[in-house]
């Protein structure tokens, strides 16, 4: 344990001093909370990192006591503060959220489920998921679309980025009714935001090592909103002649992804195109069980699912795949600089993914997703 | 419903012909040849509409010509990025004008084409008028954007009502309404709930509704359990093309566009094509399968049925697929073939 321990001080201390920091503090808008975390006071003496925890909805609980079971059996210098939002089950105040916030302050770093949030309308138009992403200004959603080695889908050897703008846009909760039977519902683009999230893209490409940026967008139809859009990516493109950049149009770019998907890299967009697009994508390779997803703000890191959906259906049967919720869990450990974990747990996935004779029904096998757990478990100390 | 207004001189319908840009023009010049080659009795009224231009006189034009007519079919009209945006998109100009409200596709997986799905059979029928096309934007403070949608129960209503009588006409068993009312709690909560009205009248078809990121999600991995969809707009534009691409691209797919009292058809995906116009590689699949689609609407069966078997059993010659369908076929090859089939069918047909 304490050769783990002194192996994961190294790895913080390397990384500390070596020239990434320094690339780190030039970013004006920094992708990572590392360069937070180098002036927050000092690691404590047992050296664990705390991370927010917030299971969610439907079996959000069950892949988060998959990421418990992996870490303990991993070692994995980690500690969660747990705490319960829901919005279905009347768990959801002002004051949880202000504990949660607070909690996210000292943080920095979380790992979360779904909160689901019911469709009828109960006198709140934000959901909670919405007022949290808002809170923390977690403006850029990253998903990571990799085929999974050993897991055949229609497309193979896909490796995409999607990253979506995820507090404006059409989730802006602002709707109202006019006149009876007439709804209006707003859709608002800022300049503002909008550079910003085409400077992460570009940041994000440069980063690590893509050639191509491509924002989606409808600004034939909604010229003023989308065109908006498309002219901020358009300015910020300039800035990195290195990255090509080109745009599609929503209709197009679904269909060119269903077609041929390899010809997209980094793909750009608002939030609703983000949403159908990231769930599109996750899709391809494989369902919503196995697509990881990072949420970035300029100080803090939410880690999740890329396609977030609480699959209610699946609650208590033991049958949801921990995929997603592992391979996210390691990115958080590659984001905290814990290198060696990260890879410790990613590799374990994969090579029983790899291996095929542990698979749950989404992949078309019939293990448990505590089965699927203690394969990985077993797999982590090879 | 199904109102038709052609003019019956001498048993000829005339129809007005919008060639629009990019691949239109020399498209719908081959579904004319095929149609005279046929004898189909339709006379086509054609009707240009330059989208480099600002002022509206082409659009008016064009509408009243498809008042005069009640038929049309059209070629996808470009909307140029560099135009002022009080200049609105034309095709969306014509939607609304003669009120089409409803936008159908049938998506066929076709046994000559090879895809990565089998099996299909979708029809999808979006609302073509509200929604996120209402084209409401302004800017009220200097770099922050407003885009209205806009849902009324009306339309609603009238799109859901649509839906179910084609389903029963066809014989469809499910109707699947498409939304994110878990967001959009007013708008696409208005939507689901006239679906639901209108759904009870209907106890011999299953009504269900998804949300449109799992719809999408399902739709690539798992498309045949779906039968009948319905949606508002920019949904509609999304799961459209999704389908186009799953049963083998935009140059296979018609889609028609009903008013109360006007019919528009033109291709499902509504692409210009300009960067392969002139280029004799286009696919003429889906706008002679609009144009069959046309003749259904204007009840000259057999000529319809005639010419979508000819496309059909063309489509099953791998040697004359078309580019985009993974061939080296030229239109003119393919359009050639269908003029033959047609012919050896032994109907009447003008000289070759």
């Amino acid at each position: 344990m304490a050769v783990a321990l002194k192996r994961s001080l190294a790895v913080l201390v390397k990384s500390l001093g070596g020239p990434k920091w320094w690339q780190q503090a030039s970013r004006s808008v920094s992708i990572s909370a590392s360069l937070s975390r180098v002036e927050s006071p000092p690691a404590r003496a047992d050296a664990t990192f705390k991370v927010t925890m917030l299971p969610g909805d439907g079996v959000g609980p069950e892949l988060m006591t998959a990421v418990k079971d992996v870490f303990k059996a991993g070692d994995v210098p980690v500690e969660f503060d747990e705490f319960h939002l829901s919005e279905v089950q009347n768990m959801a105040s002002e004051d949880k959220l202000e504990e949660l916030l607070s909690s996210m302050k000292n943080n920095k770093v979380a790992i979360k489920g779904k909160i689901h949030t019911p469709m009828e309308f109960k006198g709140e138009l934000a959901s909670y998921e919405m007022r949290l992403r808002r809170k923390l200004d977690l403006f850029a959603n990253v998903v990571h679309v990799n085929s999974l080695p050993g897991y055949s889908t229609r497309h193979n050897n896909l490796d995409l980025v999607i990253i979506r703008e995820q507090t404006e846009g059409e989730y802006s909760s602002l709707e109202h009714e006019s006149v009876p039977g007439v709804i209006e519902c707003l859709k608002i683009i800022t300049r503002a935001k909008s550079r910003r999230i085409a400077k992460f893209a570009f940041d994000y490409a440069t980063k690590k090592g893509r050639n191509k940026v491509t924002a989606v967008h409808k600004a034939n139809i909604m010229k003023l909103g989308d065109g908006l859009f498309l002219q901020c990516c358009a300015e910020v493109a300039q800035l990195y002649p290195k990255i090509k950049y080109e745009n599609i149009i929503i209709d197009n770019c679904c269909m060119q992804l269903v077609q041929n998907p390899y010809q997209f890299d980094v793909l750009v967009m608002p939030n609703l195109y983000g949403n159908i697009i990231d769930n599109l994508a996750a899709g391809l390779v494989g369902g919503a069980g196995v697509v990881p997803g990072e949420s970035y703000s300029a100080e803090y890191a939410v880690f999740e699912t890329g396609a977030r959906h609480p699959f209610a259906q699946a609650v208590g049967r033991n049958i949801a795949n921990p995929t997603a919720m592992l391979l996210s869990a390691a990115n958080m450990l590659r984001h905290l600089n814990l290198e060696y974990h990260s890879h410790m747990v990613s590799d374990a996935v994969k090579r029983v993914i790899k291996q095929g004779k542990v698979r749950t029904g989404d992949l078309g096998g019939y293990a448990t997703s505590d089965e699927f757990t203690q394969a990985v478990i077993a797999n982590l100390a090879v | 419903m199904y109102n038709k207004l052609g003019l019956h001189d001498y048993g000829r319908h005339t129809v007005t012909l919008i060639p629009g840009d990019g691949i239109g023009p020399e498209l719908l010049n081959h579904v004319r040849e095929v149609f005279r080659f046929s004898c189909v009795p339709v006379d086509f009224e054609v009707v240009h509409v330059n989208s480099a231009l600002e002022t509206d006189d082409d659009m008016n034009n064009a509408i009243t010509a498809i008042r005069r007519n009640g038929v049309a079919l059209k070629g996808n009209i470009e909307t140029k990025h560099t135009l002022p945006a009080s200049v609105k998109s034309r095709n969306n100009v014509l939607r609304t004008s003669l009120d089409l409200y409803a936008n159908v596709m049938h998506c066929q997986s076709l046994p000559g084409v090879q895809t990565r799905h089998k099996n299909i059979d979708i029809m999808i029928i979006r609302e073509n008028t509200e929604g996120e096309y209402s084209s409401l934007e302004h800017e009220s403070v200097s770099g922050v954007v407003e885009s209205l949608k806009i849902i009324t129960r009306n339309n609603s209503l009238r799109i859901a009502e649509y839906a179910f009588q084609l389903a029963r006409d066809k014989g469809r068993r499910r109707v699947t309404a498409v939304h994110k009312a878990n967001i959009m709690k007013l708008g696409d909560g208005l939507f689901l709930q006239c679906c639901k009205e209108v759904a009870s009248g209907y106890p011999d078809i299953t009504f269900d509704s998804m949300i449109v990121d799992n719809t999408t999600m399902q739709l690539v991995s798992k498309p045949q359990q779906f039968d009948v969809m319905v949606m508002p707009n920019l949904y509609g534009n999304v799961v459209s093309n999704v389908c186009a691409g799953l049963v083998g691209g935009p140059g296979l797919v018609p889609g028609a566009n009903y008013g109360r009292d006007y019919a528009v058809f033109e291709t499902a995906t509504r692409n210009t094509g300009k960067s392969i116009a002139g280029r004799n590689i286009a696919n003429p699949t889906a706008l002679l399968l609009a144009s069959c689609m046309m003749l259904d609407h204007l009840e000259l069966n057999d000529h319809a049925t005639s010419i979508r078997n000819a496309v059909l059993t063309t489509m099953n010659e791998t040697r004359l697929h078309t580019a985009d369908i993974g061939g080296q076929g030229t239109t003119l090859e393919v359009v050639q073939s269908i003029m033959r089939i047609i012919q050896s069918k032994g109907q009447l047909t003008s000289e070759f």
